[in-house]
């Protein structure tokens, strides 16, 4: 009777990493949406109050993130050691970036001067595709390391932070444009289309099977609530319908809430290793050589032994 | 210029840990850290089914991904290509963990004893601070090929001057030497064999050669 695969060594098959755990996906979930807040706070062109609401929250953001990494660390004491290699080290320069964010956007939020607003703004920008290349440098997990995790990543932070934006504007009263609202609707849409596009890029050129199956297994929910009832929201709100604040409310907090959700999902849930593989089974005594051997893919199309 | 590399002849380990043990040994790892590990695959379907031995550790790459992503410079690809950590500068954010597709590296928060609570004699005599909430992993024994360097030893060849793993492989299964000295035992092995490293499609560059067959 034939019988399945063994079931090779459960050490060589890809494992979930331990090591990131909430508090590094606090900096990713808060950081990447305060950046972009904070780019949008300084092209929103709304009144100071709300802008400046929006700077801070953009910085409160962004100061949770980076305080929930200090507190993962394994030599907190050491962390100005972060500064050493700008050279090729995306945590590094996220590093960077947040001292600029940090400078720029409080003098931006206490004197409310446009070149400061764009300068934070810019910061804030640099700061979440930062973060995008931190993830996408990390070879060891193929789920973050695929080439379009880095539009991802900008994708949603953008999407969250003109959501954080709506629900800003709508809590203080100010009044939401055309513009601000077909942004919102442009970025739910380019967030959906890089979403699939990830998802089936990551499919064809291959990841670890646990990888796939978490992310398949939240595509539906991510598409109806971060992308089809949201963008319903803010075309009623842009059609007319009566409480147009508060339906750009709901759409940029199912925008946010998802946004998370895929964010904590990339980070914690799917991020599955490489693994082991031997490229061929050895020799032994008369017998040719095995097939390729890479426990927890899909099996290698062509492999065959001798 | 020197790139230390290793061999490891799958035909001919034999599973047996002795390396696994040796380098626990030489390297006082804590509890629960092996920085060499064999692996005990069985692949294929009855009546065809394999059972391969598969000695994995830090690969020593030559374009390390744990290196570029370090924030700190403590990860840095050496001259002779051992790449190495410097545990006074590692902060132990874990980006070097992620960058790894080898799962080579670990990071321990507290110190854990083999048995429970009680501490043995051996784990409170070597254990070192130093290494708690840091990166470590497999050093290919930097302290020896230091130290051939210093006397003019040859690693792979003098066993005080190479790594403990090696020195103990009980089947002759791993070799350990400069992959540009073309005279090396490491260079002769290779062009007699048929051999491959693993995710070599990442572009890491890896310095650990599994030999498969003759060529």
């Amino acid at each position: 009777m034939k019988k399945p695969v063994l079931g090779a060594s459960t050490l060589a098959a890809p494992k979930p990493q331990k090591n990131w755990d909430w508090r590094a996906a606090s900096n990713f979930i808060a950081g990447g949406a305060g950046g972009a807040l904070l780019f949008f706070a300084s092209i929103g062109g709304f009144e100071p109050a709300p802008t400046r609401m929006a700077i801070l929250l953009a910085l409160i953001l962004i100061g949770c993130g980076l305080t929930c990494v200090w507190f993962e660390i394994g030599r907190p004491l050491r962390a100005m050691n972060v500064y050493r290699h700008i050279a090729t080290s995306w945590m590094t320069r996220e590093a960077f970036v947040a001292l600029a964010v940090f400078a720029t956007g409080g003098l931006a939020w206490l004197l409310l001067q446009p070149l400061l607003a764009w300068l934070a703004g810019a910061a804030g920008l640099a700061f979440l595709y930062s973060q995008a290349r931190i993830l996408a440098a990390n070879k060891g997990i193929p789920a973050w390391r695929h080439p379009r995790s880095v539009p991802l990543m900008v994708a949603t932070g953008l999407a969250e932070g003109a959501g954080f934006l709506s629900g800003v504007a709508f809590l203080s009263g100010a009044t939401i444009g055309f513009w601000q609202a077909a942004v919102l609707l442009a970025l739910i849409a380019i967030r959906a289309l890089i979403w699939n596009g990830y998802l089936a890029g990551l499919t064809v050129e291959g990841a670890p099977e646990s990888a796939l199956r978490v992310l398949n297994g939240i595509a539906s929910r991510l598409t109806l609530f971060g992308h089809v009832l949201p963008g319903f929201a803010v075309l009623a709100a842009l059609a007319g319908m009566p409480g147009r604040g508060a339906l750009m409310f709901a759409a940029g907090s199912m925008v946010v809430a998802s946004g998370w959700f895929l964010k904590y999902t990339l980070v914690r849930r799917a991020a599955f290793t490489q693994g082991l593989a031997v490229v061929r089974i050895p020799v032994r005594g008369g017998g040719p050589a095995g097939p390729a051997v890479k426990p927890g893919w899909k099996p290698v199309p062509g492999a065959k032994a001798g | 210029m020197k790139r230390y590399v290793m061999t490891i002849d799958l035909r001919r380990c034999v599973g047996c840990q002795t390396c696994t043990a040796a380098c626990k040994s030489a390297n006082a790892t804590p509890s629960g850290i092996q920085w060499r590990r064999v692996l005990d695959l069985e692949t294929g379907e009855f009546p065809d089914v394999r059972r391969t031995f598969l000695p994995v550790a830090c690969m020593h790459c030559g374009d390390p991904p744990c290196e570029s992503v370090c924030p700190t410079k403590a990860t840095t690809k050496r001259a002779d290509g051992l790449v190495a950590i410097d545990y006074e500068l590692c902060i132990g954010c874990a980006n070097c963990v992620m960058a790894c597709p080898y799962d080579a590296r670990s990071i321990v928060h507290e110190q854990h004893f083999a048995y429970g609570e009680s501490q043995m004699t051996s784990e409170a005599k070597r254990f070192d601070p130093g290494r708690i909430g840091v990166s470590m992993k497999c050093t290919f024994c930097k302290d020896r090929i230091d130290e051939a360097a210093a006397t003019g030893r040859t690693p792979g060849v003098d066993p005080e001057v190479t790594p403990a793993c090696v020195n103990s492989c009980i089947s002759g299964a791993m070799g350990f030497g400069d992959i540009n000295d073309p005279q090396s035992n490491v260079s002769q092995l290779l062009a007699q064999t048929q051999h491959f490293r693993m995710h070599e499609e990442l572009g890491t560059e890896p310095g650990v050669y599994y030999i498969w067959n003759q060529s």
